[in-house]
């Protein structure tokens, strides 16, 4: 059996930061992808952050395949054929330090893994890690796919994604409930680069995101969202699995629903479809957070449901748990001490950093909009109502106008339940 | 834009390999009314055989994101990874 310091398991943006920086610590790591090559198999939405980035591959946008620079970000809110925008663009997001980029998964992966082999690590792919293996109750490696495929280690770095099986197996992790997830659809539309410039307001090269909601998804609790790429579009909707199956929707028609709306028809037409992809975001908040570590192992990214569904951050969170994780293995395999008292270094350090801070701060968040299904129901339809008896001129006398919008508030949701919605959002979001 | 179509462009390295069963294809008959595995599935890989009085799973087709695992209400279908180097194989990610 072939021995390593750090096994990583997974080749997505959380195991390869994991993997770099074990390496960079100079421990012999691999990262077992079970893909062709990493990012294959990986779907986000995607955008990525810059700070978190840099911190894993200093000055990456220098030679990283990314899409567009994000320098607008816009919210929409749909109700029927009507919608309601607020924004935010600084084009100074265009230029160096950044704040985000696009990317596309499979291309920015795979340089992410070549900047590992780099350092040192070695890829091993086409690989499924089966199960971790035991010496009584310690770990010590895991059992893959292929035949004498057992690899032994002093810590393995479970970077499975959101599919949990092997921290389920590993007594770390719960499986997924259908209230935690988000099942998520997207397609890549292509388009030559000066319609999406034209059509998103652009400087060459800059880049745009919208996230969508209400009718967005059909007032289900989820968001619809469009990022501009080089020359395509990424467009997808992801909605809790749990309401969607109530409400009997499909993934599919959802996206098509979507891309139907008056709005979003005209910044799509004429593209062609590329791709269509799917994937499972994990929405369970901080609760969700399963036990990150025991002796040898180390959890992070999705797999530790470190996602930030409110400001659309994942990737960031991935990395930093990744970088967390691989400088923990290194420190505890150089002291002789993998123990589970020992690998709490990890989880203090993620309660120090932003990933589990922001997680703690949304902590009501998911039971708030559990338990108010309405809000993205009624609020898209009661703003745009608003917006558009205060905006329409029919020689209505604006105090009168404003009394009727009071009013038709009130017909949408009682004073109360308006208090209690405005309540409950200030616990959960501040 | 259907579905179908959708599915054609995505790419596979297929495995003879079938990596979803359904556990017990009587539950699927007398206690699951509803069959949501047919409509929650992004590639609509259940599909309820009226004939044959069971659901029909086209693995081919899946596009690995787990969710039949977790949307089951009876946790009757047993979905894994497909073999390494095998199903999908995302062109743009």
């Amino acid at each position: 059996m072939e021995n390593f310091d750090v096994i990583v398991v997974g080749g997505g943006p959380a195991g390869l930061s994991a993997a770099l920086s074990a390496a960079k610590a100079g421990m012999k790591t691999v990262v077992i992808e079970r893909g062709d090559y990493p990012g294959t198999k990986n779907v986000m939405g995607g955008i990525l952050y810059t700070k978190a980035t840099d911190m894993v591959v200093p000055e990456f946008w220098k030679e990283a395949p990314l899409e567009r620079p994000i320098i607008e970000q816009r919210i929409a809110m749909l109700s029927g054929d009507e919608s309601i925008m607020a924004g935010y663009r600084d084009p100074a997001w265009g230029v160096e330090p950044f704040n985000a980029h696009s990317i596309l998964r499979v291309k920015f992966d795979s340089w992410l893994a070549k900047q590992a082999e780099k350092a040192g690590v070695l890829i091993l792919t086409e690989t499924l890690v089966e199960d971790l293996l035991y010496q009584d109750d310690r770990v010590v490696g895991v059992r893959t796919g292929r035949a004498e495929g057992d690899l032994g280690a002093k810590v393995v770095i479970i970077a499975e994604g959101v599919n949990n099986f092997l921290a389920v197996k590993a007594g770390l992790a719960k499986p997924l409930k259908p209230q935690a997830v988000a099942v998520t659809v997207k397609e890549v539309i292509a388009l030559p680069k000066e319609k999406i410039e034209d059509r998103f307001c652009l400087d060459e090269g800059q880049g745009a995101t919208i996230e969508l909601y209400g009718d967005s998804t059909a007032g289900l609790m989820g968001v619809g969202f469009i990022y501009t790429n080089k020359e395509s579009i990424s467009i997808g909707v992801g909605a809790i699995l749990d309401p969607m199956i109530r409400n009997n929707w499909t993934p599919n028609d959802l996206l098509e629903n979507l891309k139907s709306k008056p709005y979003v028809k005209r910044l799509l037409q004429g593209g062609e479809t590329k791709e269509y992809l799917a994937h499972l975001i994990p929405e369970g908040g901080y609760t969700s957070v399963p036990k990150l570590h025991r002796q040898g192992v180390l959890v992070v990214g999705d797999t530790a449901m470190l996602m930030n569904s409110l400001n659309r951050e994942g990737s960031n969170l991935a990395m930093i748990s990744g970088k967390i994780a691989g400088e923990v293995a290194a420190q505890t395999i150089k002291t002789g001490d993998v123990s589970d008292q020992a690998m709490t270094v990890y989880e203090t350090r993620l309660r120090d950093s932003f990933v589990l801070k922001d997680l703690h701060h949304y902590r009501h968040m998911g039971m708030f909009f559990e338990k108010n299904e309405h809000l993205l129901k009624t609020y898209p339809k009661l703003l745009s109502q608003a917006a558009k008896m205060y905006l329409s001129a029919d020689g209505t006398p604006k105090k009168a106008r404003q009394k009727e919008i009071i009013k038709m508030a009130f017909e949408h949701r009682s004073k109360l339940g308006l208090i209690k919605d405005v309540y409950g959002a200030w616990r959960a979001l501040l | 834009m259907k579905l179908d179509d959708k599915l054609f462009l995505v790419r596979f390295n297929t495995d003879k390999l079938n990596h979803i069963k359904i556990k017990d294809p009587n539950v699927c008959l007398k206690q699951c009314e509803d069959k949501p595995c047919t409509r929650f599935c992004p590639a609509h890989v259940y599909d309820w055989d009226e004939e044959e009085k069971r659901i029909s799973v086209g693995y081919e087709g899946c596009l690995e994101c787990g969710t039949c695992l977790i949307g089951c209400p009876f946790g009757n279908i047993d979905w894994k990874y497909p073999r390494g180097g095998f199903g999908v194989s995302w062109k743009n990610g």
